[in-house]
């Protein structure tokens, strides 16, 4: 047989392909439950990580079923809406304009009682997404912790605002100003935002990523206002 | 192949005489890349030193049947389809890692010991010593990645895979970690300092 031949070289690469393509689709097959199983984990331990609970990685689960005592779905009216919190994916969501957004909230409660509302946030950095959990006190307005994560920030600089040194910075401030909300700003060290609003300081040399932080939070939680409002009067 | 093949040297060449980071200066991207901390440095050695071993084997197996005209092609189907499987498993059994190394599994792809080892070992061998041969490389980049990663966690964020060594009382003394060691040029410097070594040691290797 003629090895060169354009025959034998279509048919050899046609049944290589399927082979190789086989292989591949019956070992993501038989992964796949596994695969999302790690998946969920780990975005439990990062709604977790905003309410500033550090479970082992082998008891995030039992964690998350302890702590987590209720998660449901609102609109930007503030009323509950079908759906299931915990498989909304949060980056179409923040997409829609405000009106059509499904918005999950995840209620927390502590070792000592208090009940923590955690929102999902969802923006872009500087050279991908980033994205993060805030978790807020029962009156829906101070922030009691922050959680952030980024897919591929430069390290050093943009990536910085996963560490606690910038997440820690958010603890305590508000939402709402005098009954008017005003989310977060992120600044660059040493100034402040126009109107009133509570501030941190960005990461310095990480302007853009800090930027992308302070929008993701307008943009996500902005929705969440009568939501929160219905919280603060309860 | 006329001459006899030692598996001997086949195999426990490329860890010192021709290793493929510090004599063949190959896959150097990756060794940047994944020595920030040692425990991604050894999955990642694990994987290539799997990767390449059976895309040897696979190659060398099917060698006599792959036309020549395509045959760059076959070996990257073969190669890719190993790494997404590798891939795969590591996102079912060890999701951490598979996080911290992300994108570089993908990348060992483009590992040019890969590529090297198929088109000069595994297209003219027998599947035996090509598994050797995949085997003695993989290892020889692992090795030089775990060398890597250990100085520069340990200099770095004086770790050691996560648990601290250096001990409390330095830092009261005002010892602080290098953070330097942490960013990517440093991999470089670490591993042109194991070259000087090496060639130090093995004076047959130095150039004019």
């Amino acid at each position: 047989m003629n090895k060169q031949s354009n025959t034998y070289t279509t048919i050899y690469i046609i049944l290589l392909v399927l082979i190789v393509g086989i292989a591949l689709a019956s070992t993501s097959l038989a992964l796949r439950d596994r695969q999302q199983a790690n998946a969920d984990a780990d975005k439990m331990r990062q709604i977790l990580a905003a309410a500033l609970i550090t479970p082992e990685s082998n008891d995030v689960i039992n964690a998350y079923g302890k702590h987590i005592v209720e998660s449901f779905v609102v609109n930007d009216k503030g009323m509950p809406v079908e759906g299931d919190a915990f498989t909304i994916n949060v980056a179409e969501q923040v997409k829609k304009p405000a009106a059509e957004r499904a918005l999950p909230v995840f209620v927390c409660l502590l070792d000592d009682g208090s009940k923590k509302y955690i929102l999902p946030t969802y923006g872009a950095g500087l050279w991908g997404p980033i994205w993060g959990y805030i978790a807020l006190d029962a009156n829906g307005s101070t922030i009691y912790g922050a959680y952030f994560a980024h897919q591929g920030e430069t390290p050093g600089l943009g990536a910085e605002i996963e560490k606690p040194a910038f997440c820690d910075k958010f603890k305590g401030l508000n939402l709402y100003k005098n009954d008017t909300f005003m989310p977060i700003a992120v600044v660059k060290a040493g100034q402040q935002p126009k109107g009133d609003e509570d501030y941190v300081d960005g990461v310095s040399g990480g302007t853009i990523t800090s930027k992308g932080v302070g929008d993701m939070i307008d943009n996500s939680l902005s929705p969440y206002k009568a939501y929160l409002k219905t919280l603060s009067t309860k | 192949m006329a001459e006899k093949i030692n598996s001997r040297s086949v195999l426990l060449n490329p860890f010192s005489k021709n290793n493929p980071v510090i004599v063949q200066v190959l896959g150097i991207c990756s060794v940047l890349a994944v020595t920030a901390k040692l425990e991604p440095a050894i999955v990642m050695g694990i994987s290539v030193i799997a990767v390449l071993a059976f895309s040897n084997v696979i190659i060398s197996l099917i060698r006599s049947t792959i036309p020549t005209n395509i045959r760059i092609i076959v070996q990257l189907v073969v190669v890719a389809g190993l790494v997404v499987i590798v891939d795969q498993l590591l996102k079912a059994y060890t999701y951490d890692v598979s996080k911290q190394l992300s994108v570089f599994i993908g990348l060992i792809i483009t590992n040019c010991i890969l590529m090297g080892r198929l088109e000069a070992f595994a297209m003219a061998n027998k599947p035996w010593p090509s598994f050797l041969d995949g085997i003695g490389n993989g290892i020889g980049y692992a090795m030089i990645l775990v060398i890597v990663a250990f100085f520069r966690e340990l200099l770095g964020s004086g770790t050691l895979l996560g648990y601290q060594v250096v001990p409390d009382s330095f830092y009261a003394l005002g010892y602080v970690n290098n953070g330097l060691m942490i960013l990517p040029p440093m991999a470089l410097i670490v591993v042109a300092c194991i070259i000087w070594v090496h060639r130090l040691i093995n004076k047959d290797l130095q150039e004019d």
